[in-house]
Protein backbone atom coordinates (compact mmCIF):
# COMPACT_ATOMS: atom_id res chain seq x y z
CA UNK A 1 0.00 0.00 0.00
CA UNK A 2 2.78 2.41 0.95
CA UNK A 3 4.52 1.80 -2.35
CA UNK A 4 1.28 2.45 -4.22
CA UNK A 5 0.89 5.78 -2.44
CA UNK A 6 4.41 6.82 -3.33
CA UNK A 7 3.84 5.46 -6.82
CA UNK A 8 0.91 7.87 -7.10
CA UNK A 9 2.87 10.76 -5.60
CA UNK A 10 5.80 10.39 -7.98
CA UNK A 11 3.84 9.38 -11.07
CA UNK A 12 4.77 12.00 -13.71
CA UNK A 13 1.14 11.92 -14.88
CA UNK A 14 0.10 13.43 -11.53
CA UNK A 15 2.84 16.05 -11.18
CA UNK A 16 0.90 18.79 -12.98
CA UNK A 17 -2.22 18.23 -10.87
CA UNK A 18 -0.22 18.12 -7.64
CA UNK A 19 1.53 21.41 -8.40
CA UNK A 20 -1.63 23.23 -9.46
CA UNK A 21 -3.69 21.88 -6.53
CA UNK A 22 -0.95 22.86 -4.07
CA UNK A 23 -0.80 26.37 -5.52
CA UNK A 24 -4.61 26.62 -5.33
CA UNK A 25 -4.55 25.52 -1.71
CA UNK A 26 -1.84 28.03 -0.86
CA UNK A 27 -3.70 30.76 -2.70
CA UNK A 28 -6.95 30.22 -0.77
CA UNK A 29 -5.11 29.99 2.53
CA UNK A 30 -2.96 33.08 2.00
CA UNK A 31 -5.84 35.20 0.68
CA UNK A 32 -8.09 34.17 3.58
CA UNK A 33 -5.36 34.73 6.14
CA UNK A 34 -4.43 38.12 4.68
CA UNK A 35 -8.05 39.31 4.68
CA UNK A 36 -8.57 38.05 8.22
CA UNK A 37 -5.34 39.71 9.38
CA UNK A 38 -6.37 43.01 7.74
CA UNK A 39 -9.51 42.96 9.85
CA UNK A 40 -8.33 41.28 13.04
CA UNK A 41 -4.94 42.92 13.67
CA UNK A 42 -6.20 46.53 13.64
CA UNK A 43 -9.27 45.47 15.65
CA UNK A 44 -7.09 43.63 18.17
CA UNK A 45 -4.76 46.63 18.39
CA UNK A 46 -7.70 48.90 19.05
CA UNK A 47 -9.16 46.66 21.75
CA UNK A 48 -5.77 46.06 23.37
CA UNK A 49 -4.83 49.75 23.33
CA UNK A 50 -8.13 51.19 24.53
CA UNK A 51 -9.43 48.25 26.56
CA UNK A 52 -12.83 48.67 24.92
CA UNK A 53 -14.67 45.50 23.91
CA UNK A 54 -12.28 43.28 25.89
CA UNK A 55 -15.07 41.04 27.14
CA UNK A 56 -16.41 40.49 23.62
CA UNK A 57 -13.00 39.54 22.23
CA UNK A 58 -12.19 37.05 24.97
CA UNK A 59 -15.55 35.31 24.60
CA UNK A 60 -15.56 35.43 20.81
CA UNK A 61 -12.48 33.24 20.64
CA UNK A 62 -14.02 30.60 22.89
CA UNK A 63 -17.38 30.64 21.16
CA UNK A 64 -15.84 30.44 17.67
CA UNK A 65 -14.04 27.25 18.62
CA UNK A 66 -17.33 25.56 19.47
CA UNK A 67 -18.89 26.13 16.05
CA UNK A 68 -18.35 23.04 13.87
CA UNK A 69 -16.44 24.21 10.80
CA UNK A 70 -17.99 21.63 8.48
CA UNK A 71 -21.53 22.72 9.36
CA UNK A 72 -20.69 26.41 8.96
CA UNK A 73 -19.11 25.69 5.57
CA UNK A 74 -22.16 23.84 4.21
CA UNK A 75 -24.57 26.37 5.67
CA UNK A 76 -22.76 29.25 3.95
CA UNK A 77 -22.53 27.49 0.59
CA UNK A 78 -26.21 26.56 0.67
CA UNK A 79 -27.27 30.03 1.79
CA UNK A 80 -25.04 32.13 -0.47
CA UNK A 81 -24.40 29.76 -3.38
CA UNK A 82 -27.79 30.12 -5.11
CA UNK A 83 -27.50 33.91 -5.04
CA UNK A 84 -24.25 33.88 -7.00
CA UNK A 85 -23.39 32.59 -10.45
CA UNK A 86 -20.51 30.64 -11.95
CA UNK A 87 -17.37 29.66 -10.02
CA UNK A 88 -17.89 32.49 -7.54
CA UNK A 89 -20.94 30.62 -6.21
CA UNK A 90 -18.58 28.08 -4.59
CA UNK A 91 -15.50 30.24 -4.15
CA UNK A 92 -17.00 33.16 -2.27
CA UNK A 93 -18.92 31.35 0.51
CA UNK A 94 -15.96 29.04 1.14
CA UNK A 95 -13.48 31.91 1.29
CA UNK A 96 -15.85 33.81 3.55
CA UNK A 97 -15.92 30.92 6.03
CA UNK A 98 -12.12 30.65 5.93
CA UNK A 99 -11.82 34.37 6.73
CA UNK A 100 -14.42 34.15 9.50
CA UNK A 101 -12.59 31.20 11.08
CA UNK A 102 -9.21 32.91 10.88
CA UNK A 103 -10.34 36.12 12.60
CA UNK A 104 -10.84 34.97 16.24
CA UNK A 105 -7.33 33.51 16.82
CA UNK A 106 -5.60 36.56 15.25
CA UNK A 107 -7.87 38.97 17.09
CA UNK A 108 -7.37 37.37 20.49
CA UNK A 109 -3.63 36.92 19.90
CA UNK A 110 -3.18 40.59 18.99
CA UNK A 111 -5.36 41.73 21.85
CA UNK A 112 -3.61 39.51 24.41
CA UNK A 113 -0.18 40.57 23.13
CA UNK A 114 -0.93 44.26 23.52
CA UNK A 115 -2.77 43.77 26.79
CA UNK A 116 0.25 42.02 28.31
CA UNK A 117 2.83 44.62 27.34
CA UNK A 118 4.85 45.60 30.39
CA UNK A 119 3.15 48.73 31.80
CA UNK A 120 6.62 50.13 32.55
CA UNK A 121 7.48 50.08 28.83
CA UNK A 122 4.22 51.84 28.03
CA UNK A 123 4.80 54.48 30.69
CA UNK A 124 8.37 55.01 29.55
CA UNK A 125 7.16 55.59 25.99
CA UNK A 126 4.59 58.09 27.23
CA UNK A 127 7.21 59.78 29.35
CA UNK A 128 9.38 60.20 26.28
CA UNK A 129 6.55 62.21 24.74
CA UNK A 130 5.11 59.66 22.31
CA UNK A 131 1.46 60.15 21.42
CA UNK A 132 -1.08 57.38 21.96
CA UNK A 133 -0.81 56.27 18.34
CA UNK A 134 2.99 56.24 18.47
CA UNK A 135 2.96 54.23 21.70
CA UNK A 136 0.71 51.69 20.00
CA UNK A 137 2.66 51.41 16.75
CA UNK A 138 6.23 51.74 18.00
CA UNK A 139 6.11 50.14 21.44
CA UNK A 140 3.00 48.09 22.10
CA UNK A 141 2.70 46.37 18.71
CA UNK A 142 6.37 45.34 18.40
CA UNK A 143 6.20 44.00 21.97
CA UNK A 144 3.02 42.10 21.12
CA UNK A 145 4.47 40.48 17.99
CA UNK A 146 5.18 37.03 19.53
CA UNK A 147 1.52 36.61 20.43
CA UNK A 148 0.35 38.18 17.16
CA UNK A 149 2.40 35.52 15.40
CA UNK A 150 1.06 32.70 17.53
CA UNK A 151 -2.43 33.92 16.61
CA UNK A 152 -1.51 34.06 12.92
CA UNK A 153 -0.03 30.57 13.05
CA UNK A 154 -3.02 28.94 14.68
CA UNK A 155 -5.28 30.79 12.24
CA UNK A 156 -3.19 29.53 9.32
CA UNK A 157 -3.42 25.91 10.53
CA UNK A 158 -7.15 26.32 10.91
CA UNK A 159 -7.42 27.76 7.40
CA UNK A 160 -5.26 25.07 5.74
CA UNK A 161 -7.28 22.33 7.47
CA UNK A 162 -10.63 23.88 6.64
CA UNK A 163 -9.66 24.56 3.02
CA UNK A 164 -9.09 20.79 2.77
CA UNK A 165 -12.58 20.07 4.04
CA UNK A 166 -14.00 22.76 1.76
CA UNK A 167 -13.21 20.51 -1.21
CA UNK A 168 -16.44 18.66 -0.34
CA UNK A 169 -18.27 21.96 -0.86
CA UNK A 170 -16.81 22.56 -4.30
CA UNK A 171 -13.55 24.34 -3.51
CA UNK A 172 -10.35 23.33 -5.32
CA UNK A 173 -7.03 22.74 -3.58
CA UNK A 174 -5.38 19.62 -2.20
CA UNK A 175 -8.62 18.50 -0.57
CA UNK A 176 -9.77 17.49 -4.06
CA UNK A 177 -7.41 14.50 -4.03
CA UNK A 178 -8.93 13.31 -0.75
CA UNK A 179 -12.51 13.85 -1.80
CA UNK A 180 -12.21 12.65 -5.40
CA UNK A 181 -10.21 9.64 -4.21
CA UNK A 182 -12.91 8.88 -1.66
CA UNK A 183 -15.63 9.09 -4.32
CA UNK A 184 -14.01 6.40 -6.48
CA UNK A 185 -12.43 4.42 -3.58
CA UNK A 186 -8.94 5.26 -4.85
CA UNK A 187 -7.11 4.93 -1.56
CA UNK A 188 -3.59 5.70 -2.85
CA UNK A 189 -4.82 9.03 -4.20
CA UNK A 190 -6.57 9.85 -0.90
CA UNK A 191 -3.54 8.96 1.21
CA UNK A 192 -1.20 10.86 -1.11
CA UNK A 193 -3.49 13.89 -0.83
CA UNK A 194 -3.52 13.56 2.95
CA UNK A 195 0.28 13.42 3.02
CA UNK A 196 0.52 16.49 0.78
CA UNK A 197 -1.88 18.45 2.99
CA UNK A 198 0.01 17.46 6.14
CA UNK A 199 3.33 18.48 4.57
CA UNK A 200 1.85 21.77 3.35
CA UNK A 201 0.53 22.55 6.84
CA UNK A 202 3.90 21.76 8.43
CA UNK A 203 5.78 23.87 5.86
CA UNK A 204 3.39 26.83 6.27
CA UNK A 205 3.87 26.70 10.04
CA UNK A 206 7.64 26.47 9.56
CA UNK A 207 7.68 29.52 7.24
CA UNK A 208 5.71 31.51 9.80
CA UNK A 209 8.01 30.31 12.57
CA UNK A 210 11.00 31.59 10.59
CA UNK A 211 9.23 34.86 9.75
CA UNK A 212 8.56 35.28 13.44
CA UNK A 213 12.27 34.89 14.22
CA UNK A 214 13.09 37.70 11.82
CA UNK A 215 10.18 39.98 12.66
CA UNK A 216 10.33 39.85 16.44
CA UNK A 217 12.94 42.08 17.99
CA UNK A 218 15.74 40.01 19.60
CA UNK A 219 15.27 41.99 22.78
CA UNK A 220 11.75 40.58 23.09
CA UNK A 221 12.26 37.01 21.98
CA UNK A 222 15.20 36.72 24.38
CA UNK A 223 17.65 35.46 21.78
CA UNK A 224 20.38 38.01 22.48
CA UNK A 225 20.00 37.85 26.21
CA UNK A 226 21.32 34.32 26.20
CA UNK A 227 24.96 35.37 26.38
CA UNK A 228 24.47 37.89 29.17
CA UNK A 229 22.20 35.47 30.95
CA UNK A 230 24.88 32.83 31.01
CA UNK A 231 27.16 35.31 32.73
CA UNK A 232 24.45 36.13 35.21
CA UNK A 233 23.66 32.49 35.80
CA UNK A 234 27.06 32.08 37.37
CA UNK A 235 25.98 34.51 40.03
CA UNK A 236 22.50 33.18 40.78
CA UNK A 237 21.89 29.83 39.26
CA UNK A 238 18.13 29.84 39.01
CA UNK A 239 17.05 33.29 37.85
CA UNK A 240 18.06 32.76 34.21
CA UNK A 241 15.99 29.63 33.93
CA UNK A 242 12.96 31.26 35.51
CA UNK A 243 13.26 34.26 33.18
CA UNK A 244 13.14 32.01 30.13
CA UNK A 245 10.19 30.18 31.66
CA UNK A 246 8.03 33.26 32.03
CA UNK A 247 8.73 34.06 28.40
CA UNK A 248 7.44 30.66 27.41
CA UNK A 249 4.43 30.90 29.72
CA UNK A 250 3.45 34.13 28.06
CA UNK A 251 3.52 32.48 24.64
CA UNK A 252 1.55 29.52 25.94
CA UNK A 253 -1.08 31.81 27.31
CA UNK A 254 -1.42 33.21 23.82
CA UNK A 255 -1.58 29.78 22.23
CA UNK A 256 -4.31 28.62 24.55
CA UNK A 257 -6.16 31.91 24.31
CA UNK A 258 -6.44 31.54 20.58
CA UNK B 1 -38.04 22.67 14.07
CA UNK B 2 -40.58 20.27 12.58
CA UNK B 3 -37.73 18.41 10.89
CA UNK B 4 -35.96 18.14 14.24
CA UNK B 5 -39.04 16.76 16.01
CA UNK B 6 -39.70 14.17 13.34
CA UNK B 7 -36.07 13.01 13.33
CA UNK B 8 -35.54 13.00 17.08
CA UNK B 9 -34.38 9.35 17.10
CA UNK B 10 -31.73 9.85 14.40
CA UNK B 11 -30.38 12.95 16.07
CA UNK B 12 -30.27 11.08 19.38
CA UNK B 13 -28.20 8.25 17.89
CA UNK B 14 -25.85 10.71 16.17
CA UNK B 15 -25.50 12.63 19.42
CA UNK B 16 -24.65 9.46 21.36
CA UNK B 17 -21.93 8.61 18.81
CA UNK B 18 -20.64 12.17 18.90
CA UNK B 19 -20.38 12.10 22.70
CA UNK B 20 -18.57 8.74 22.52
CA UNK B 21 -16.13 9.91 19.84
CA UNK B 22 -15.28 13.22 21.52
CA UNK B 23 -15.43 12.38 25.24
CA UNK B 24 -13.61 9.03 25.36
CA UNK B 25 -10.50 10.56 23.70
CA UNK B 26 -10.52 13.27 26.36
CA UNK B 27 -10.21 10.65 29.11
CA UNK B 28 -7.64 8.58 27.20
CA UNK B 29 -5.70 11.67 26.16
CA UNK B 30 -5.59 12.97 29.72
CA UNK B 31 -4.45 9.57 31.00
CA UNK B 32 -1.55 9.57 28.50
CA UNK B 33 -0.74 13.28 28.75
CA UNK B 34 -0.37 13.21 32.55
CA UNK B 35 2.71 10.95 32.65
CA UNK B 36 4.17 12.58 29.51
CA UNK B 37 3.66 16.05 30.95
CA UNK B 38 5.20 14.93 34.21
CA UNK B 39 8.26 13.58 32.37
CA UNK B 40 8.58 16.82 30.40
CA UNK B 41 8.58 18.70 33.69
CA UNK B 42 10.81 16.29 35.59
CA UNK B 43 13.49 15.98 32.91
CA UNK B 44 14.07 19.42 31.40
CA UNK B 45 15.77 18.08 28.28
CA UNK B 46 12.60 16.18 27.40
CA UNK B 47 10.47 19.34 27.34
CA UNK B 48 11.48 20.78 23.93
CA UNK B 49 11.28 17.50 21.94
CA UNK B 50 7.99 16.45 23.57
CA UNK B 51 6.36 19.85 23.05
CA UNK B 52 7.69 20.14 19.51
CA UNK B 53 6.63 16.59 18.64
CA UNK B 54 3.10 16.95 19.97
CA UNK B 55 2.91 20.39 18.33
CA UNK B 56 3.74 18.85 14.97
CA UNK B 57 0.97 16.27 15.43
CA UNK B 58 -1.46 19.07 16.10
CA UNK B 59 -0.45 20.75 12.83
CA UNK B 60 -1.74 17.89 10.68
CA UNK B 61 -5.25 18.62 9.36
CA UNK B 62 -7.93 16.35 10.81
CA UNK B 63 -9.17 14.94 7.51
CA UNK B 64 -5.61 13.91 6.63
CA UNK B 65 -5.22 12.11 9.98
CA UNK B 66 -8.55 10.32 9.56
CA UNK B 67 -7.40 9.01 6.18
CA UNK B 68 -3.81 8.16 7.10
CA UNK B 69 -4.50 6.40 10.42
CA UNK B 70 -6.01 3.24 8.87
CA UNK B 71 -2.65 2.78 7.13
CA UNK B 72 -0.75 2.90 10.42
CA UNK B 73 -3.29 0.95 12.47
CA UNK B 74 -4.30 -1.58 9.83
CA UNK B 75 -7.97 -0.77 10.40
CA UNK B 76 -10.78 -0.23 7.89
CA UNK B 77 -11.26 3.38 6.85
CA UNK B 78 -14.86 3.39 8.13
CA UNK B 79 -13.85 2.08 11.55
CA UNK B 80 -14.75 4.62 14.29
CA UNK B 81 -11.54 3.52 16.04
CA UNK B 82 -9.61 5.76 13.61
CA UNK B 83 -11.54 8.79 14.79
CA UNK B 84 -11.10 7.74 18.41
CA UNK B 85 -7.33 7.43 17.99
CA UNK B 86 -7.05 10.68 16.00
CA UNK B 87 -8.95 12.63 18.64
CA UNK B 88 -6.84 11.06 21.39
CA UNK B 89 -3.71 12.20 19.54
CA UNK B 90 -5.06 15.76 19.28
CA UNK B 91 -6.00 15.73 22.97
CA UNK B 92 -2.51 14.55 23.95
CA UNK B 93 -0.97 17.21 21.70
CA UNK B 94 -2.90 19.93 23.55
CA UNK B 95 -2.54 18.54 27.06
CA UNK B 96 1.13 17.51 27.37
CA UNK B 97 2.18 21.13 27.38
CA UNK B 98 -0.66 22.13 29.70
CA UNK B 99 0.23 19.41 32.23
CA UNK B 100 3.94 20.27 32.11
CA UNK B 101 3.26 23.98 32.57
CA UNK B 102 0.61 23.35 35.23
CA UNK B 103 3.08 21.28 37.25
CA UNK B 104 5.80 23.89 36.67
CA UNK B 105 3.53 26.58 38.11
CA UNK B 106 3.41 24.89 41.53
CA UNK B 107 5.47 27.18 43.80
CA UNK B 108 8.81 25.84 45.00
CA UNK B 109 8.01 26.66 48.66
CA UNK B 110 5.00 24.34 48.46
CA UNK B 111 7.17 21.51 47.15
CA UNK B 112 9.76 22.10 49.85
CA UNK B 113 7.15 22.14 52.63
CA UNK B 114 5.54 18.98 51.27
CA UNK B 115 8.92 17.27 51.26
CA UNK B 116 9.58 18.54 54.77
CA UNK B 117 6.24 17.07 55.86
CA UNK B 118 7.49 13.68 54.74
CA UNK B 119 5.88 13.25 51.32
CA UNK B 120 7.83 10.90 49.06
CA UNK B 121 8.18 11.88 45.41
CA UNK B 122 5.17 9.91 44.10
CA UNK B 123 2.74 10.75 46.89
CA UNK B 124 3.85 14.38 46.71
CA UNK B 125 3.03 14.38 43.00
CA UNK B 126 -0.32 12.72 43.55
CA UNK B 127 -1.48 14.62 46.62
CA UNK B 128 0.21 18.01 46.34
CA UNK B 129 1.42 18.83 42.82
CA UNK B 130 -1.44 17.41 40.75
CA UNK B 131 -4.23 18.92 42.87
CA UNK B 132 -2.54 22.31 42.65
CA UNK B 133 -2.18 21.94 38.87
CA UNK B 134 -5.88 21.07 38.44
CA UNK B 135 -7.01 24.60 37.43
CA UNK B 136 -4.43 24.79 34.62
CA UNK B 137 -5.05 21.23 33.43
CA UNK B 138 -8.83 21.74 33.55
CA UNK B 139 -8.47 24.88 31.42
CA UNK B 140 -6.51 22.90 28.81
CA UNK B 141 -9.03 20.08 28.94
CA UNK B 142 -11.87 22.53 28.27
CA UNK B 143 -10.10 23.80 25.15
CA UNK B 144 -9.53 20.20 24.03
CA UNK B 145 -13.16 19.24 24.69
CA UNK B 146 -14.61 22.11 22.70
CA UNK B 147 -12.29 21.67 19.72
CA UNK B 148 -12.77 17.86 19.78
CA UNK B 149 -16.52 18.28 19.33
CA UNK B 150 -15.92 20.43 16.25
CA UNK B 151 -13.23 18.20 14.73
CA UNK B 152 -15.19 14.96 15.22
CA UNK B 153 -17.90 16.28 12.88
CA UNK B 154 -15.35 16.34 10.04
CA UNK B 155 -15.23 12.53 10.18
CA UNK B 156 -18.67 12.50 8.55
CA UNK B 157 -16.91 13.16 5.23
CA UNK B 158 -15.28 9.75 5.31
CA UNK B 159 -18.55 8.17 6.45
CA UNK B 160 -18.20 7.76 10.22
CA UNK B 161 -21.65 8.67 11.48
CA UNK B 162 -22.18 11.23 14.27
CA UNK B 163 -23.70 14.72 14.35
CA UNK B 164 -21.51 15.66 11.38
CA UNK B 165 -23.57 13.26 9.28
CA UNK B 166 -26.38 15.81 9.54
CA UNK B 167 -24.11 18.27 7.71
CA UNK B 168 -23.15 15.92 4.86
CA UNK B 169 -26.72 14.66 4.60
CA UNK B 170 -28.21 18.16 4.53
CA UNK B 171 -25.60 19.37 2.05
CA UNK B 172 -26.17 16.43 -0.30
CA UNK B 173 -29.89 17.23 -0.41
CA UNK B 174 -29.43 21.04 -0.29
CA UNK B 175 -31.60 21.00 2.83
CA UNK B 176 -30.83 23.49 5.61
CA UNK B 177 -32.79 22.03 8.54
CA UNK B 178 -30.43 19.13 9.40
CA UNK B 179 -27.39 21.40 9.07
CA UNK B 180 -28.82 23.96 11.48
CA UNK B 181 -29.89 21.22 13.92
CA UNK B 182 -26.39 19.72 13.70
CA UNK B 183 -24.67 23.03 14.38
CA UNK B 184 -26.90 23.76 17.36
CA UNK B 185 -26.43 20.24 18.74
CA UNK B 186 -22.63 20.48 18.34
CA UNK B 187 -22.47 23.87 20.08
CA UNK B 188 -24.69 22.63 22.92
CA UNK B 189 -22.61 19.48 23.33
CA UNK B 190 -19.41 21.54 23.41
CA UNK B 191 -20.99 23.82 26.01
CA UNK B 192 -22.14 20.84 28.10
CA UNK B 193 -18.68 19.22 28.11
CA UNK B 194 -17.13 22.60 28.89
CA UNK B 195 -19.40 23.13 31.89
CA UNK B 196 -18.89 19.54 33.05
CA UNK B 197 -15.10 19.96 33.12
CA UNK B 198 -15.44 23.37 34.76
CA UNK B 199 -17.63 21.83 37.49
CA UNK B 200 -15.27 18.87 37.94
CA UNK B 201 -12.30 21.24 38.20
CA UNK B 202 -14.08 23.25 40.89
CA UNK B 203 -15.10 20.13 42.78
CA UNK B 204 -11.46 19.01 42.82
CA UNK B 205 -10.22 22.35 44.16
CA UNK B 206 -12.40 23.08 47.22
CA UNK B 207 -9.74 25.39 48.67
CA UNK B 208 -10.24 27.85 45.81
CA UNK B 209 -13.96 28.13 46.48
CA UNK B 210 -13.75 30.39 49.53
CA UNK B 211 -11.26 32.62 47.80
CA UNK B 212 -13.63 32.99 44.86
CA UNK B 213 -16.55 33.85 47.12
CA UNK B 214 -14.73 36.56 49.01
Amino acid sequence: MISRIFGWLFDPANTGAIVSRTLEHLQYSVVALALAALIAIPAGMYVGHTGRGRFAVVNLAGAARAIPTLGLLYLMVLLLGPRLTGDVAFLLPNLLVLVVLAIPPILSGTYAGIDEVDPAARDAAKGMGLTGREVLLRVEFPCALPLVFSGLRSALLQVVATATIAATAGLGGLGRFLIDGLAVRDFPQMAAGAILVAVLALLCDLVFGLAQRYAVSPGISGRTRRRTRRARRERDADSGASASRTERDRLDAGASAS
Amino acid sequence: MTWFLSHLDDVGVFLAWHVYLSAVPLVLGLAIALPLGYLARRYRWLYPPLILGTGLLYTIPSLAIFILLPLLLGTQILDPINVLVAMTVYTIALLVRTVADGLAAVPDEVLLSATAMGYKRFSRLLRVELPLAVPVIAAGLRVAAVSNVSIVSVAAIIGVSQLGSLFTDGFARAFLAPIVVGIVACVLLALALDLLILAAGRALTPWLRNRRAS
